[in-house]
């Protein structure tokens, strides 16, 4: 047996399956569940990887590359498809030349994201063709189909996977790959095809309408759109994971499983619907596929047991179809074992984190924290977050963001707000990889129409949440490389902001001192508070030890939400082995008797006796 | 065992995800369908990890159904009781004798599971519980980050999966300075269950 097989996720896949298919770039801005199909890809030294400033720029770079003949990936997480809107709607008119395929990673359940959506529909917003793998084996074959499908048909491709086909990991049959000369990216000057002048526009309209025909016949004989015969009594339309579930809920009725979702091959809908008593569609979230049988007036339920809320799994599939009878009610696990109830782990910052000062200090400006035995106070201040780990900020004890929306919206919000003439003092905090992203366009608006805000950014030299990616302020590229480092400070200095702090994060009494005089300025300002992501240091060096003579278990520590000080009994302890030691030390400056220290001759004699 | 309904519960940071990966290696070398799925949130800041490991001769869904886990290992005490749900009437729990309290715990507002009453939730489901020293053990060698390794030392005792096999893939997982620590690791976890 010499065949090749891997044990890969589907991002794996997904990445492995365009390399094989020939693609020269790819671009991506990180988000989860997407983030490691350019991670993987940014292994190959072959190709041209990198990290975009953000999906739009990411599209941007993959539709230039494939009008001048390089095979070319694009990967996002499904919110980013909507800052990626725009060239994604612009490049569905205007073609492809070598093949451009746009994956878009949605999340069910909204498990690491702001919000739940359904990515199929811009595949019928912008008229283009859709592939959907319910496992690794699909995404590897379909990613390299997908190619061919883009040159073909003169179009983009939308691939769309979901959390748990990105982030489950199954065995892959692998082919070869295909061999590509390393050909010079050549540009063929088409003024209809390439300017979308309202004329040529309009001229391109019908051939997109064209294209969507002859897609819908090609949809009737892909590989990826198979009936599976079984007992006539039951068919199931599925696709995705959702196909996986059904399959094991029903293992003896009939399929019809659809992986190429769009345009629906009508015919062989109609002829499945023929060939089965009762038609049911089981899909995850929006009734996509339902919608669409129900347009051809084919009798099918679908949304009316399975919830069009959240990610499926097989027991909400069980409950459902048990609920229309056509699941036996012994098939459905009576739940006479009810779970008990456990403390939970909510994620928090970690020890050493360098958000965790800034968070205190506007926690205790902005009346946030309570300390044991206390009322909760007013809360002062209104302090506009955004996206990155500092959004755990808002969680207790800190509690201190009060929006969060989307990428770079806390700059815009709070103009807004001061605008619309509240009280109180205004306070957007963003990350560095954020406020690249999408920040510094608030920021433009924010000097120019005089808004008096002050903008906390964040900047720990990474983009931490998802994992630590490069970004355009590292100095490094995806692949490695280094570059030119984008200054944040020249940034907001060349933008016009006059009142300018640097300041640094492990520093508690600076924080606040800056804090306060940036607020009270009565101007626009910007604090960029600087620290390095703790994840990667070392832990349990020196770690900061509690002196039970001094300390009076007052519990002001604890309003750090530091997860390495913790209470045992009327104790309070620092657990060795999560303190980043001499790294952070803010424990240190808050405590009002001077109880903790490093103990480094304590420290070396625990190790010893360890080892 | 041969075809397997595996849920590897933990915190963030114990190494879960590669043992999970280890498993997969060796269960896919063995001929086996394998599908592997985890539930990790936020976990590298400090929440839970659970993995679905389903091995058999052709699998569908990555996900283990609520009372189909034939095995529970847990690398932390309560993360198991947490699992139990997914626990068969005659599954077996794997239990590494650590507690990993969770803020709500340290900071006093919530109560840790006493021994005590980890094992009377577990007993509701499972048929024979291995408490093991994993953490002990993993320090004893001199490197706590052993545990994975370990506990894979554990669970291999139940799995239809080579000895050789295990270890292959154990070598080919982890940077050859920490090999040496980690088979020692694997073999003090066959003993803690052999014993």
């Amino acid at each position: 047996m010499s065949v090749n097989k891997k044990l890969l996720s589907g991002n794996e896949a997904i990445a492995l399956g365009a390399y094989h298919a020939g693609i020269k770039i790819a671009a991506a801005y990180p988000g989860t569940p997407s983030t490691e199909i350019l991670e993987n890809l940014s292994q190959f030294k072959d190709i041209y990887a990198e990290w975009s400033t953000n999906e739009k720029v990411a599209m941007e770079v993959g539709v230039g590359a494939s009008y001048a003949g390089a095979r070319t990936l694009v990967a996002m997480k499904h919110v980013g498809l909507n800052v990626a809107a725009d060239p994604f709607m612009a490049v569905a008119i205007t073609g492809v030349n070598a093949g451009l395929v746009v994956v878009t990673a949605d999340d069910p359940g909204a498990l690491s994201s702001q919000n739940e959506q359904d990515n199929r529909h811009f595949a019928k917003l912008a008229k283009i063709p859709m592939l959907e793998p319910s496992d690794s084996q699909e995404a590897y074959e379909m990613m390299i189909t997908a190619f061919d499908i883009s040159e073909q048909f003169d179009t983009p491709v939308l691939f769309r996977t979901t959390t748990r086909v990105s982030h489950s990991k199954a065995v892959v049959e692998l082919g070869d790959k295909k061999e590509t000369p390393g050909v010079k990216g050549v540009f063929k000057h088409n003024f209809q095809k390439y300017i979308m002048l309202p004329a040529n526009a309009r001229f391109r309209r019908p051939l997109v309408e064209e294209r969507v025909k002859n897609l819908a016949s090609y949809s009737e004989t892909s590989s990826f759109n198979r009936i599976f015969k079984g007992d006539d009594k039951l068919g199931i339309i599925s696709s995705g994971m959702a196909y996986q579930y059904a399959r094991e809920v029903f293992p003896g009725a009939s399929f019809l499983k659809l992986g190429f979702t769009y345009p629906m091959p009508e015919n062989l809908i109609r002829k499945f619907a023929l060939k089965v008593k009762k038609l049911v569609v089981i899909e995850e979230l929006d009734p996509f596929i339902e919608e669409y049988v129900r347009s051809l007036c084919i009798e099918v339920t679908g949304k009316e047991f399975i919830s069009i809320i959240g990610e499926l799994t097989q027991d909400i599939i069980k409950k459902g179809s048990y609920s229309i009878g056509i699941l036996a009610e012994n098939e459905v696990k009576k739940t006479e074992y009810t779970a008990p109830k456990l403390p939970g782990r909510l994620p928090l910052l970690c020890p050493g984190c360098p958000h965790t000062g800034t968070f205190y200090t506007l926690s205790n400006l902005g009346q946030r924290s309570v300390l044991p035995g206390e009322k909760p106070r007013e809360p002062k201040l209104i302090i506009t977050g955004d996206i990155g780990c500092y959004t755990l900020g808002a969680l207790p004890p800190l509690s201190a963001i009060d929006t969060c929306g989307c990428m770079g919206a806390s700059i815009g919000n709070a103009i807004g707000m001061q605008k619309a003439g509240v009280d109180e003092k205004l306070i957007a905090v963003i990350g560095d990889s954020t406020f690249l992203h999408s920040g510094i366009t608030g920021l433009i608006d924010a000097v120019y129409n005089k808004a008096k805000i002050t903008l906390i950014i964040l900047d720990n030299k990474t983009t931490a949440m998802t994992g630590h990616q490069e970004h355009p302020g590292t100095g490094k590229t995806a692949q490695g490389e280094e570059t030119v480092a984008v200054s944040l400070e020249s940034i907001v200095r060349a933008i016009g902001v006059k009142n300018i702090q640097l300041v640094s994060a492990w520093d508690i009494k600076a924080l606040k001192n800056s804090v306060k005089t940036s607020i009270d300025s009565g101007e626009l300002s910007v604090i960029i508070v600087s620290g390095a992501c703790a994840v990667d240091l070392r832990r349990g060096v020196d770690p900061g030890i509690i002196d039970v003579n001094k300390c009076t278990a007052c519990g002001l520590c604890l309003a750090l939400g530091c997860p390495a000080i913790q209470k045992d009994g009327d104790m309070i302890i620092i657990d060795g082995s999560l303190c980043v030691g001499d790294n952070c030390r803010l424990c240190r400056q808050i405590c009002p008797n001077k109880a903790i220290s490093p103990d480094g001759a304590r420290q070396s004699e625990r190790i010893s006796e360890e080892l | 065992m041969k075809n397997c309904n595996l849920i590897i519960a933990g915190v963030g940071g114990q190494g879960v995800i590669l043992a999970g990966n280890v498993i997969g290696e060796a269960a896919m070398s063995s001929g086996y369908d394998i599908k592997k799925t985890d539930t990790i949130g936020m976990a590298q800041r400090g929440g839970n990890v659970i993995s679905h490991l389903r091995i058999a001769q052709k699998i569908y869904s990555p996900i283990i159904v609520e009372g189909e886990a034939d095995i529970v290992m847990s690398f932390e005490k309560m993360e198991a009781a947490r699992c139990s749900n997914f626990l068969k009437s005659d599954g077996i729990v794997i239990l590494n004798n650590r507690a990993i309290p969770p803020l709500s715990v340290s900071r006093g507002v919530e109560h840790y599971p006493t021994d005590e009453e980890i094992i009377s939730i577990l007993k509701q489901k499972a048929d024979k519980i291995y408490f093991v020293e994993g953490t002990k053990k993993a320090e004893e060698l001199g490197n706590a980050r052993t545990l994975n390794i370990f506990m894979l030392g554990c669970l291999s005792c139940f799995l239809d999966i080579e000895d050789s096999v295990w270890r292959e893939c154990i070598i080919k997982s982890l940077p050859s300075r920490i090999v040496g620590v980690n088979i020692a690791a694997f073999e003090q976890g066959i003993e803690a269950i052999k014993i």
